[in-house]
């Protein structure tokens, strides 16, 4: 695989550090999904040129961009990219059409030239009529649309995407996203998308990198990921209950000594992950098949869909879904003691021994 | 939803209104003083007498003069002070208004002190060049931009302190430095800020006096603006300085009341 | 007795209509109370100075108002001194140009004496009724040509003036400096362009000293009074050109005896004596 961006990011700021490996084939799409705080946007803004590294390297097309350790610096303004922010930063003061010819005209071209090009892109993203309109004059998915055509225009090496969707309703963004998949696939160049939505990540992602604390966590395809959480963020991005334990056998022993029965055998470091719709409650002791039973206190109840998420604490934290009536029948409230079920066979044990660090409290 | 805002009465509260209220008075009586005063009877002829066109063209060439030396100046410098981090930028922003709390003929005495024949750089001007600035419509401008500079950059500075700069950042990913991201991007965003700074300045450059009359000192056509000459007016005959004032003050409304609507959209 | 050297204060004459807003002010609700009490503390700051008891009437004791034109300013200041000592009256001046002091007593400032230094704007004050007593001359002034110290262009008169380098400051005509001077030029036959025209004989004598102009035409006791750094040049059209002071008690005098014991100790020969030593001529 052709690495068109390739780049350790590295940048220390006031006790927090960005450490984080990152390549990207063309046309490919990667997400960089993380909680606030972890880093994403640092990351964002390295690759930008907004923020210098302390170490490491970024090459962009077999061209170094920055490279602290030999001195090299290229500023924004002559790299290879384009940005979508994520409240679109469109220019208040020009049209549609001249916010998207802004970079073109920078790059060389001719004030026709441009318009023409923008013009264009502006067809393309459906936006012909919009093109006399000043920015505040847009709907929220049409602004994003002319902020994509905006960095798309300039034909970047790397188009990065910061949050592209987070300002949009829930309506629009369906649409959007939509479109804005179709887009990213068309682009030849690399993609990084920047988000905290996970089902941003898994609908317009090839691949997703996960980081907490400025450091990758997981990185894999969707498929990988969402079966094998290796964090909790990233369960419960997925929705996912998950321990960390080691394995003998069926028997896994939790690190506060809980032990769960799982269906198939391992040894050693392994998660363990269960959906919370495995996870069955009773009133009472329930005797039978189950291997993993428990009592356990209910902290929390939310809606989840169509059903019930209900949060427990006891041996170990879990959550558990329950339909509606299930949870009339059984009279579920906040502070009720009850007992909480676990098929081994609906468990998922994987190895937790990678070359990530990637640790479960 | 505007018909329900329209609709629901919305009460200005009297401790708001009456303070308003007050103030405006206060703004207002002096001007209904001068008015109430005016000799309306000669006004027509004392109108047209040569000196009040002669110093009022002047006051609004060397006005117009001022503030675009202000513009030219003072953007940039306002523009260092809210964009670019450097080491005693707190005490250089304090300096700048220097020229707000120094009385107007001290800035005038200040500006002979380096602009006049034996001044620091006057000196040099005027062995080498021979130029002497002092007493020249250039030092009736110098003097205006002087007092009127600070307005003009404190609102500037407000202006680009109060705008966003990830715009900058997004002009920088499309390809554009410093200085196109400065005339396309910021500039425009803050003319709003950039025209209100005009025309504070204008107006005092319009209005001064003190400095003036230090600097430039005092001659028909070269050097005696509006104001020079009421002053001047003052010693001999009221009612010309009224006159002369009304004229100053009328001009510059019209002025202000058009270009306000043309740069500041007003609501 | 105890008396105070006390810095010439300039009065305004709004202060009357100052007062009235704040009456209003203070009929201002609640909300404004605090905004009021301000104002009015403002302005019962200002009619304190002003309504402190008058003196006895026998002309010891007690306050007096002098409004004097600015060229009087040290020898008033020091006569005040003096009479002070003498009187037991505390002396308050206050200096600016004759006729803007005259327009303040107009509008009614509150002053005891008006001492000019031309008889134009004491007119105006006699016009407008507010003259006790017939004004009389007390000093006259000549006008010499202030050149920087060692006279280095050696100016002996009024034709030296000419020259095409020469940079000259006059008085506006509109101020008495500025009348005399053109008195002076058109008696002397000179044609002469200044590069500017002063607010009052102070501006045209500061440019001399700060070396922006190689001469100004100013009052001999403006010249001797900045002897340091100038040279005064007599010029015998000088004569053409002598102005007048007069002085007079105003008809708003809170303290009317105290005002003419000041007028008379101005024309006493202690007054005359601080006077002549400034440059003054007694008629």
């Amino acid at each position: 695989m052709t690495r068109l961006l390739d780049a350790h990011l590295v940048v220390d700021r006031g006790g927090f550090r960005l450490d984080l490996p990152l390549t990207v084939a063309p046309g490919e799409v990667v997400a960089l999904l993380g909680p606030n705080g972890a880093g994403k946007t640092t990351a964002l803004r390295a690759l930008a040129g907004l923020h210098p590294l302390c170490a490491g390297h970024l090459t962009l097309a077999g061209r170094d961009l920055d490279r602290p350790g030999h001195r090299i610096w290229v500023p924004t303004e002559r790299r290879p990219i384009g940005v979508v922010f994520q409240d679109y930063l469109l220019f208040p003061h020009l049209s549609a059409l001249d916010n998207v010819a802004f970079g073109p005209r920078r790059h060389g071209l001719d004030r026709q030239q441009a318009r023409q090009r923008a013009a264009g892109w502006l067809a393309r993203m459906g936006l012909t009529e919009q093109a006399r309109r000043k920015p505040r004059e847009l709907s929220g998915g049409q602004a994003q649309r002319v902020a994509l055509a905006r960095a798309l225009a300039v034909e970047p090496a790397l188009l990065l995407l910061d949050e592209p969707l987070a300002a949009l309703d829930a309506r629009t963004r369906l649409d959007t996203r939509a479109q804005l998949h179709k887009h990213l696939a068309a682009h030849p160049g690399a993609t990084l998308l920047v988000t905290h939505d996970p089902l941003d990540a898994l609908v317009l992602a090839d691949r997703l990198v996960i980081i907490e604390d400025g450091r990758v966590v997981q990185e894999g395809d969707a498929t990988t990921i969402t079966a094998e959480p290796r964090t909790e963020y990233v369960a419960r991005l997925v929705g996912l209950n998950l321990y960390r334990g080691h394995a003998t056998g069926h028997r896994v022993r939790l690190a506060d000594g809980h032990v769960l029965t799982i269906g198939d055998r391992h040894d050693g470091e392994v998660f363990v992950a269960f959906a919370p719709a495995a996870v069955a409650l009773h009133p009472h002791r329930p005797d039978g098949s189950p291997r993993n039973t428990w009592p356990a206190t209910i902290t929390g109840i939310q809606r989840h869909g169509d059903n019930l998420r209900i949060q427990l604490t006891g041996p170990i934290e879990v959550a558990a879904d329950v339909t509606p009536a299930a949870a009339a029948h059984l009279e579920l409230v906040p502070g009720q003691p009850v007992w909480v079920a676990v098929k081994a066979t609906e468990t998922r044990a994987y190895p937790a021994a990678t070359a990530t660090d990637a640790t479960v409290d | 939803m505007p018909a329900r805002r329209i609709g629901r009465a919305r009460r200005v509260p009297v401790a708001l209104l009456l303070p308003a209220a007050i103030g405006l008075l206060f703004l207002l009586l002096p001007l209904v003083g001068l008015l109430a005063r005016t000799p309306w009877a000669t006004l027509p002829q004392r109108l047209t007498e040569p000196g009040v066109l002669t110093a009022l063209r002047l006051s609004v060439q060397t006005a117009t003069l001022a503030t675009l030396l202000c513009l030219v100046l003072g953007v940039p410098l306002a523009w260092l002070l809210a964009r670019v981090p450097f080491p005693g930028r707190r005490l250089v922003r304090a300096l700048v208004t220097v020229p707000l709390v120094l009385p107007p003929v001290v800035g005038g005495v200040a500006l002979l002190l380096v602009f006049g024949r034996r001044g620091l750089v006057g000196s040099w001007l005027d062995e080498t060049f021979g130029i002497t600035v002092p007493f020249s419509t250039t030092a009736v401008v110098l003097a205006q931009t002087f007092v009127a500079m600070p307005f003009l950059i404190i609102a500037v500075e407000g202006a680009l302190r109060g705008a966003d700069t990830r715009y900058e950042e997004a002009a920088a990913t499309l390809g554009a430095g410093r200085w196109v991201t400065f005339t396309h991007v910021t500039l425009p965003m803050v003319a709003p800020g950039v025209a209100a700074g005009a025309v504070l300045g204008w107006a005092r450059a319009l209005g001064e006096f003190g400095a003036t009359i230090t600097f430039a000192g005092n001659y028909p056509g070269r050097t005696q603006t509006m104001p020079v000459a009421v002053y001047l007016a003052l010693e001999t005959d009221l009612e010309a300085a009224i006159v002369l004032s009304l004229v100053l003050l009328a001009v510059s409304v019209v002025i202000l009341a058009s270009l306000r609507d043309r740069w500041v959209s007003a609501p | 007795m105890d008396w105070l050297t006390r810095r010439p204060t300039l009065r305004l004459t709004g202060s009357v209509n100052v007062v009235s807003t704040a009456k209003s002010c203070t009929r201002l609700r609640t909300t404004l109370a605090a905004v009021g009490v301000l104002a009015v503390l403002l302005v019962t700051g200002c009619a304190d100075d002003r309504a402190e008891p008058p003196g006895a009437d026998d002309g010891t004791g007690g306050e007096l108002t002098v409004f004097a034109a600015a060229s009087l300013t040290e020898s008033f200041t020091r006569i005040g001194q003096d009479f002070q000592a003498a009187h037991g009256v505390r002396v308050t001046f206050s200096f600016a140009g004759s006729s803007t002091l005259a327009a303040q007593i107009n509008q009614g400032a509150p002053a005891d004496v008006f001492a000019a230094a031309a008889p134009a704007p004491m007119a105006t004050v006699v016009d407008a009724g507010n003259a006790a007593d017939e004004p009389v001359t007390f000093v006259r002034n000549q006008l010499v040509i202030a050149v920087p110290k060692g006279n280095p262009d050696g100016v002996t008169s009024l034709r030296d003036l000419t020259g095409p380098d020469r940079k000259v400051a006059l008085c506006a005509e509109q101020v008495p400096c500025g009348a005399a001077a053109r008195a002076a030029l058109d008696a002397a036959g000179v044609a002469l362009t200044p590069v500017t025209l002063e607010q009052d004989v102070r501006a045209a004598l500061a440019k001399v000293r700060l070396g922006e102009v190689d001469a100004a035409l100013v009052y001999r006791t403006d010249a001797r009074a900045a002897a340091a750094e100038i040279d005064g040049v007599e010029f015998p059209e000088s004569v053409e050109a002598i102005n007048d002071y007069p002085i007079v008690v105003l008809t708003d005098a809170t303290n009317p005896a105290a005002a003419r014991a000041f007028v008379e100790y101005v024309r006493s020969d202690p007054g005359r004596a601080v006077l002549t030593s400034a440059g003054f001529q007694v008629p």
